[in-house]
């Protein structure tokens, strides 16, 4: 047994199924999850029919229904680019869970330059909507892909600058760095060693950012623009049915799983919990990340049925006007005081 | 090729590379979109995401109420008219009867205009209501529209409970309301007083709306992301809103306090205490605020009018036959999307010669392709959706 997990050709196909098959299932709870916390924001009862009990089988009905649906193709559409696309979204958001760390050795690739990478990674989605808008022969979703491209490079920038702020102050780019970063000791109060995550270590504003950021790159309420029913009807999706709509439904929680267990992983401690002991780790881990996982996809799903969502040209502003100078502030102070303390 | 050559050569290159062309893409909204509010279609050429030029193309709801009318009585026109504006259904079918008891110099007794003064302002409740919860659907948030259609219910439970229907109540006669099913003897007309216990609920129910209008205003009014969305956004000016024969909640969101409540007498308005709230600006921001205050002003004229309703008949003395001598006359009313108005022309029948209407959506409309030439391309929905307009009224 032991011998044959070394080969790393049966290790890779290992992980790649565990990926594969937890990842979809996470992101068909969070589903649910949606459904039921909107339904209860509306004064709504949500799904309660499929599954009996609270209706929990709903998300998975969906998509035995999807897959039942016939696999349309407009005519004119550029049908290699349009059939493709939604495979490149969703190959997009599940390579960034090659370096999420769930626990010390549970991760797939403890790559050097790991953040790096799932943020290099997380924006091939964004090749992805550009292609399902350009394909489509739909004007509505031609626009809804130059959105969301216009939307990536105006918020990929405040991402990756939020992110330095984290770098500099764990001195790594490894995700398992970070999380051993975090669970250095930051002083001692008499025998107690205080550990606290980098959101307490003074990256307040770099965490407001990186959501901030991510709720952009995600396409989720107040910027979900290329989406923006009310306006571009589905915008890039409207010309999807079937299959490849699912994989493009399974993308964006997927992506949301991805970007909060990012968050998590650099921000609030990863894996770690202060109090609990470091042996315990690889037992808990994957469940003390994945309880932070889920505050912020909470919080997620809180934002997209709280707010209206913000004009094309506001979004830009925000981004440039706002987030990039400050996140190039935190930059300068976190380096500052790194130095100096 | 001298330097001279070159020198000119490259003046009159200057002069011809202006900017590039670039042909407006023409983007077809409609009649089949998500927030065109049925069956609207704008024609918008865009460049970018910058709008040249909108049509809007109108007509897919023409239904030929008017021609219609022509050859009904004008008791079967009331369920024709109470379907031009399905929101607020009721609202449409007054101005009509209050036409005809003109020209057949009929006065309704008090407790049957009380009632219609009632109706009608629910109907304006459960228009705004609409308008309140669906405005930020249209923006992208989803969840004041459970909040405010959830009371919105209330109202119509209400407006059930005295005529039997929800949308479409039919329910005035000419010279009062309705006679109470199965009680057609042609010897005595039994009219349908108001239900037990309708009086008690409506203060119970309009006490919730005012709160659901508190929660509003806390929800949709505080957003930051709301005001970024209306405030200075689709603005219209005075003399063009009057240009255009804007009027209702549009025009006075631009800041003209004009209201046919307060200079008509189609109801006993008069006897009443109420503001007539108005903007500044003229834009989306003010059209949602003046409907809000709206919904409160409806919510104060309701309680007066059941704490001060009078006993009495629900209809006035009218022959067996309803014919209306020969003449015309003009009634307009202030609806909740605007002025409302019913020509009628008699030539003595049992039925309108002609009968026009005037619908505030209609009007309103027509604003629109000035309005939203230079806009954004989001802007079409937030400006569109400020308008309020039922394509039933547009059309009719």
């Amino acid at each position: 047994m032991t011998a044959l997990l070394d080969n790393f050709w049966v290790l890779l196909a290992l992980k790649v199924l565990i990926i594969a098959a937890v990842v979809p299932g996470v992101a068909l709870v969070f589903i649910f999850a949606e459904l039921k916390i909107s339904a209860h924001m509306q004064s709504r009862i949500g799904p309660y029919f499929a599954g009996g009990r609270w209706g929990w089988a709903q998300p998975l009905a969906d998509g035995i229904k999807f897959m039942q649906k016939e696999d349309l193709v407009p005519e004119d559409a550029d049908r290699p680019v349009f059939k493709f696309a939604p495979m490149v979204v969703l190959m997009g958001t599940l390579a960034v869970f090659v370096i999420v760390p769930f626990s010390p050795k549970l991760i797939v690739r403890d790559l050097d330059i790991g953040v790096f990478y799932a943020l290099a990674a997380g924006s091939v989605t964004t090749i992805g909507v550009l292609m399902a808008g350009w394909s489509s022969a739909n004007k509505y979703s031609l626009m809804g892909g130059l959105r969301a491209a216009a939307q990536l490079i105006a918020y990929e920038l405040p991402l990756v600058l939020a992110v330095v702020g984290v770098v500099i102050q764990a001195g790594t780019m490894s995700m398992n760095g970070i999380v051993v970063a975090q669970i250095e000791p930051v002083f001692h109060i008499g025998e107690v060693a205080i550990r606290l995550p980098f959101l307490l270590q003074g990256q307040v504003i770099g965490f407001a950012i990186f959501m901030i950021a991510a709720l952009a790159e995600l396409n989720r309420t107040p910027f979900d623009m290329p989406i923006a029913e009310s306006e571009l009807v589905m915008g890039y999706l409207t010309e999807y049915s079937g299959i490849r709509f699912t994989m493009f439904f399974l993308a964006e929680y997927a992506g949301m799983f991805s970007m909060s267990a990012i968050a998590a992983t650099l921000f609030l401690g990863g894996y770690y919990l202060p109090g609990v002991p470091e042996g315990a780790l690889d037992v808990l881990g994957p469940l003390i990340l994945m309880a932070k996982v889920t505050l912020l996809v909470f919080i997620i799903i809180w934002l997209r049925w709280t707010f209206p969502r913000l004009r094309e040209d506001q979004l830009q502003s925000l981004a440039w006007r706002w987030l990039i100078p400050l996140a190039l502030a935190n930059i300068a102070v976190t380096a500052v005081a790194k130095v100096v303390l | 090729m001298t330097d001279q050559h070159l020198l000119a050569m490259h003046h009159s290159e200057v002069q011809v590379s202006v900017e590039l062309e670039t042909p407006d893409v023409t983007l077809n909204l409609g009649p089949q979109h998500p927030s065109t509010h049925g069956v609207l279609r704008l024609i918008a050429k865009v460049d970018g995401e910058v709008i040249n030029e909108v049509e809007p193309v109108i007509g897919y709801m023409h239904r030929g109420y008017e021609k219609l009318a022509e050859v009904r009585t004008y008791p079967q026109i009331v369920a024709l008219v109470s379907r031009i504006d399905w929101v607020s259904g009721y609202a449409s079918e007054v101005p009509l009867m209050v036409a005809v008891e003109r020209l057949m110099d009929i006065v309704p007794p008090d407790r049957a205009q009380y009632i219609r003064l009632v109706l009608t302002e629910m109907a304006r409740i459960s228009s705004h209501l609409v308008f309140l919860s669906s405005y930020p659907l249209e923006l992208g948030a989803p969840t004041p529209l459970m909040h405010a259609l959830r009371e919105r219910e209330r109202i119509l439970d209400l407006i059930e409970m005295v005529t039997g229907g929800r949308f479409h109540p039919n329910f005035n006669r000419v010279g009062g309301v309705k006679p109470a099913a199965g009680a057609g003897s042609n010897q005595k007309k039994v009219v349908q007083d108001l239900p037990e216990g309708f009086l008690g609920q409506t203060l119970a129910a309009i006490q919730d709306v005012v709160g659901v209008c508190d929660d509003m205003e806390d929800l949709v009014l505080g957003n930051e992301i709301f005001l970024e969305r209306t405030k200075g956004v689709g603005i219209i000016p005075v003399d063009k809103a009057l240009a255009y024969g804007v009027s209702g909640p549009n025009l006075r969101a631009s800041g003209v306090r004009f209201d046919i409540r307060k200079t008509d007498d189609y109801l006993p308005y008069d006897g009443f205490d109420f503001d007539i709230p108005a903007g500044e600006n003229g834009d989306c921001f003010d059209r949602y605020w003046v409907r809000l205050q709206e919904i409160r002003e409806a919510s104060k004229i309701i309680r007066q009018a059941v704490e001060t309703m009078p006993s009495g008949d629900l209809q006035a003395k009218v022959p067996r036959i309803i014919k209306v001598p020969k003449g015309e006359v003009y009634v307009r009313a202030e609806n909740p999307k605007g002025e409302m108005g019913y020509h009628v022309v008699s030539e003595g029948g049992r039925g309108p010669y002609r009968l026009k209407i005037r619908s505030a959506s209609f009007s309103n409309l027509s604003v629109l392709p000035w309005l939203l030439k230079g806009q954004l391309v989001p802007d079409i929905i937030a400006i569109l959706g400020s308008l309020d307009f039922v394509l039933g009224d547009v059309d009719r």
